[in-house]
């Protein structure tokens, strides 16, 4: 059962064929059995998931349950979670607590979803291959020497070895696309705005978008139906109608005018990935769509544009980790400065600090017109760019990574030359654009993935793009044969 | 050597909404530490901010009152430094683009002149909380009920010359916004707060001198000292060849003296830049029309129109107006009695006044409403009592004692007014003293005043004064 | 733009992050290389280009004005490392 998807599995407990409890024990079992290995959870709610699956199957029996009643899920570490330690991946919330639900959570709860655990996570969402994290790295399913990605790693491991059928992850350079892709999962992450962010532990606030890591489309769909919508919590929220994703699914791909920036397809790029894109394409073709080379001359500024803002606004959001109210706090501080300094120093890892630090020095007297004002400047090219591409193409394709997982330990030393990793994902949280990725095959014995980029609030005919080519492909019902 | 000093103020007003400016707790005063609180206020991980739109409504209020233009599209930005009372380490404030700009208002001076005063900007921004200094096994509590009230930053231009005109300045401001009704103006519990910059510079000179910038002037009266002594303490600095630093200094109100603050010394980079939580706010032509249109009339219009409708002196009108609880107390006596205004004037900013300047009460606390005041107005117009009577009943009303009639009956102060009884009262004054009516039939005419004592106490008092004059003249003549 | 360790520690100071000498280096080096490269950006024409802070085009959204927390002072405080009669206690605040 645990390589079912969620439409499988939704179907067969509506029909009672199977119950919430047994399949919840089945997920929890693989949990016990893969997780000393993988590292993908942080805290597994063993009794708390098994009474929510009893009060899912109560309401299955009763014939008042959604599409999502009874499903397991695992939560990545960054969504508060009521009563339920919420770590962010740092040793600075290990003690936390949170006393409230995030509203992703609160929703997927109201659907009926059983949380399995809280997922390992790159620290603070900092990080491209969850290294960063202070519980340690996660592991990838297809081979146990490379990186999961990150940061939402946990997830995409965690579902990769079907230890839940589906993932909740967050994106804030590529931290749902990435993952998914070096795991061979499929990942979306909405147009900013689009999901509420409320409840999730801020990275960079214009930047940070949640979304879903399943095996399908049809799978990220369902779960987009219920985490999409408006929130008066969260004042970037948008008060617009979600679309029924799932009925979206089967809208026609012909005519569908794809886009393929050439600037993706430069040194840098494994060429092998490239052709799994191009072979993508004509699958594509097959379906009725069309080809179109486009430009997006600043793609160049995305990275570094990128590591200005993100640092910034992490370096502030992470202000209000010191010491006082709640998370970590130094033993015997000897005054205000030392209780700030060491509580920070000693609860934050390198790559907050530094990342901290970046940002700290970007925003500071003489250099904000350098760096951070720069970067709102060179932001709104890369964003132009984009608004320019879309009055040509439907949407946008290319891979979601240069290279298939690297190894664990190989890029932990240089940040420059792991933040690259992220070059395709970037510019599109820069632009605020939904964006998904979806296996598109192997390269060395390691699944790659296809980036779809779509246009502001166009995630339901990016997923019926996905969903379409998923019909014809088989490359998201592969997994990895150690965790069959 | 001539020094001019130059001050600048910093007014913040804690807008009085409800709720906080950006999450749904309470903004009341007084309550036990920490209950009013919320995740918000807190600073909690994956918390946000939400706007209120009451707190705007406030600020645009203030703006159109000070002839402000009104933004049409401002920015919130974060101020980022560490400090116990800022939960996130940074607060939500308006940098660049306020929601305020220039403005000005008027104020008067003591020599009867008026001055117009600059404001440079007036911004939204979330206030900070409190650390109490007692000892809690050696360290400093923390209550964050204040975090995320809503203040509104009220920034002057450096317009005035001495400390005296910063007051007037800071009482023109203080009352606007009780007019308003944006702040309570309470300045013990901190609603209304005021930072001074201050300079000095030799009289004639262009440039402005080094500043310091004053904290913790919260009376009207720590301003002009606290702005007096750091003024001397430039002078002698820079005439004993010394030089002013740009810093913050604290005034403490006990030894009356400015000291550098320590927490403050390192030089401030607040890091500001625009809060990716907080869209820009954009404010409508209509909701500026809207809020427009609930202005209340402004104390300098109030002024204007006491002076024309009750032909009050300008100086009267102005002491009328500062506040508008005052302002309404007096105009309820004059309808209430129908007309007098100068009488209800005086009795206003005399007996009413002192009475409350003595109790250190405010108006609303005050044992005298306008209509017993104009009860008691009625009684001196009628000639029931004369003015110095009424001075007595006042006091007794204000001691609690009931309405004027019932003083009045009770104590037997109704004024004599039956002319047969008046005159037995000067026959029996004249019969009794027959040397001073023959002295003042000889010539000796101060001696009028004499009779008119004895008449006087003879009836407590209670004659009327106007008839007992002209009964007594007639009888003095014979 | 190279950072010394002297720079690393102001801006470590100005974070509130204690670091320790011998990282310093390191963050020095580091830093240093991702400035290097984000300083890529000044080859970026952007006159008159107008900043962009945010991807949505959109104003703030405002909440009415009403008072809807209660008081949750014992559940919050449950995460805070050190209260006393309801206050956060920190180390002696000298102003």
């Amino acid at each position: 059962m645990h390589n079912k998807t969620l439409a499988e599995l939704a179907r067969e407990l509506k029909s009672r064929k199977l119950s919430s409890e047994e399949l919840t024990r089945a997920f929890l079992a693989r949990i016990e059995r893969f997780n000393p290995e993988l590292n993908a959870f942080i805290t597994v709610l063993q009794e708390q998931a098994l009474a929510e699956a009893r009060a899912a199957d109560q309401r299955l029996a009763k014939g008042d349950a959604g599409p999502l009643t009874g499903l397991p899920i695992a939560q990545k570490d960054i969504f508060c979670t009521q009563g339920v330690k919420t770590s962010c991946g740092s040793k600075m919330l290990d003690n936390f607590i949170s006393p409230y639900d995030a509203t992703l959570v609160e929703r997927l709860k109201q659907a009926g979803t059983v949380m399995l655990g809280k997922t390992n996570m790159d620290e603070f969402a900092m990080g491209s291959s969850n290294e960063t994290s202070w519980y340690g790295p996660v592991k990838n399913p297809w081979d146990l020497t490379k990186v999961p990605g990150g940061s939402s790693g946990g997830s995409a491991a965690a579902v990769a070895a079907r230890m839940a059928p589906a993932a909740t992850g967050t994106d804030t350079g590529g931290s749902i696309r990435q993952p998914a892709a070096l795991t061979g999962l499929t990942g979306i992450k909405p147009t900013y705005g689009r999901v509420s962010r409320y409840g999730m532990i801020a990275f960079a606030s214009s930047l940070d978008q949640a979304g879903v890591i399943t095996y399908t489309a049809e799978d990220a769909a369902m779960l987009m139906s219920a985490i999409a919508g408006f929130d008066e919590r969260d004042s970037t929220s948008i008060d617009k109608l979600v679309p029924d994703y799932v009925a979206e699914l089967g809208q026609s791909l012909k005519g569908l005018r794809i886009g393929l920036p050439k600037e993706f397809f430069d040194k840098g790029l494994d060429a092998r990935v490239g052709d799994a894109v191009h072979a993508s394409l004509e699958v594509y073709k097959k379906l009725g769509a069309t080809v179109h080379e486009i430009s997006l001359p600043n793609f160049w500024l995305s990275v570094p544009t990128y590591y200005v803002v993100a640092p910034a606004e992490c370096s502030s959001n992470l202000s209000r980790f010191d010491g006082v109210r709640f998370g970590y706090r130094c033993e015997n501080p000897v005054d205000l400065m030392d209780l700030y300094t060491r509580s920070r120093g000693e609860g934050f890892g390198a790559e907050v600090k530094r990342r901290i630090m970046t940002g700290t020095y970007v925003l500071s007297a003489g250099y904000y017109d350098a760096y951070y004002l720069k970067a709102q400047k060179t932001r709104s090219l890369i964003r132009q760019d984009f608004l320019d591409a879309f009055k040509q193409v439907d949407v946008i394709m290319g891979p979601t990574t240069p290279t298939p997982a690297f190894g664990l330990g190989e890029k932990t030393d240089d940040p420059v030359t792991m933040y690259l990793n992220d070059i395709y994902a970037n510019g599109v949280n820069l632009a605020g654009l939904p964006g998904m990725s979806l296996p598109m095959g192997f390269v060395d014995q390691l699944p790659v993935g296809l980036q779809i980029i779509g246009n502001y609030f166009d995630e339901a005919r990016m997923l019926a793009a996905a969903h379409q080519y998923q019909r014809e492909t088989d490359w998201h019902t592969r997994g990895p044969a150690a965790f069959a | 050597m001539e020094w001019e000093t130059v001050i600048g103020l910093e007014i913040h007003a804690q807008l009085a909404t409800n709720s906080k400016i950006f999450s749904g707790a309470s903004t009341a005063f007084g309550s036990a530490p920490n209950t009013q609180a919320c995740l918000v206020d807190l600073g909690y991980p994956g918390v946000l901010p939400v706007l209120n739109k009451e707190a705007v409504r406030m600020a645009v209020k203030f703006g159109l009152a000070v002839n402000a233009e009104i933004s049409e599209r401002s920015v919130f930005a974060r101020k980022n430094y560490f400090y116990p009372d800022l939960p996130k380490g940074y607060q939500i404030s308006q940098y660049e683009l306020p929601v305020v700009g220039k403005g000005n208002v008027e104020i008067e001076l003591e020599d009867g002149s008026s001055k117009r005063i600059g404001v440079t900007r007036a911004h939204l921004e979330e206030d900070a909380g409190k650390s109490l200094h007692e000892d809690f096994q050696g360290m400093s509590g923390i209550d964050l009920n204040r975090a995320g009230t809503p203040l509104l930053e009220i920034v002057s231009e450096p317009d005035m010359r001495s400390a005296k005109e910063a007051i007037a300045y800071m009482k023109k401001i203080h009352s606007l916004v009780r007019y308003l009704e944006i702040c309570d103006g309470n300045m013990q519990e901190g609603s209304f707060r005021c930072d001074a910059n201050v300079s000095i510079r030799r009289k004639g000179d262009a440039k402005f001198g080094t500043r310091a910038e004053l904290k913790n002037i919260n009376s009207f009266h720590f301003v002009e000292k606290a702005i007096n002594y750091e003024v001397e303490r430039q002078i002698d600095l820079l005439e004993g060849g010394g030089k002013v630093v740009q810093e913050t200094r604290l005034y403490d109100s006990k030894k009356n003296e400015t000291r550098s603050m320590r927490s403050k010394e390192e030089a401030n980079d607040y890091r500001y830049f625009p809060d990716p939580d907080l869209l820009p706010l954009e404010i409508a032509p209509e909701f500026i029309k809207e809020v427009e249109k609930t202005l209340p009339e402004l104390p300098d219009q109030k002024r204007q129109r006491f002076v024309t409708q009750f032909g009050l002196s300008a100086y009267d009108a102005g002491v009328l107006t500062a506040s508008r609880e005052l302002a309404d107390y007096y105009e309820a006596v004059v309808k209430a009695v129908g007309g007098e205004p100068k009488l209800a004037a005086n009795w206003v900013m005399g007996e009413l006044s002192g009475g409350l300047n003595k109790d250190n009460r405010e108006l609303s606390a005050s044992p005298v409403s306008a209509e017993l005041l104009a009860g008691l107005l009625k009684r001196i117009i009628d000639n029931t009592i004369s003015g110095k009577i009424a001075k007595e009943v006042f006091e007794a009303m204000w001691a609690g004692e009931g309405d004027a009639d019932a003083v009045i009956e009770r104590k037997g102060l109704k004024q004599i007014t039956d002319s047969s009884a008046l005159e037995q009262v000067i026959d029996k004054v004249i019969a009794d003293n027959p040397q001073q009516l023959a002295d003042y039939r000889a010539g000796k005419d101060k001696l009028f005043g004499f009779f008119v004592g004895q008449a006087m106490k003879a009836t407590q008092g209670k004659a009327n004064p106007q008839q007992l004059n002209d009964l007594l003249k007639k009888k003095l003549a014979g | 733009m190279s950072l010394s360790s002297d720079d690393v520690k102001s801006i470590a100071r100005l974070a509130r992050l204690s670091i320790s000498d011998q990282d310093i280096p390191v963050y020095a080096r580091t830093l240093s290389n991702i400035l290097e490269f984000v300083a890529q950006l000044e080859r970026a024409e952007t006159d008159g280009v107008t900043p962009m802070a945010h991807p949505l085009d959109m104003s703030q959204r405002l909440r009415p004005d009403q008072v809807s927390e209660t008081d949750q002072r014992d559940l919050y405080q449950q995460n805070a490392p050190q209260v006393e009669a309801g206050l956060y206690l920190v180390p002696k605040v000298i102003e």
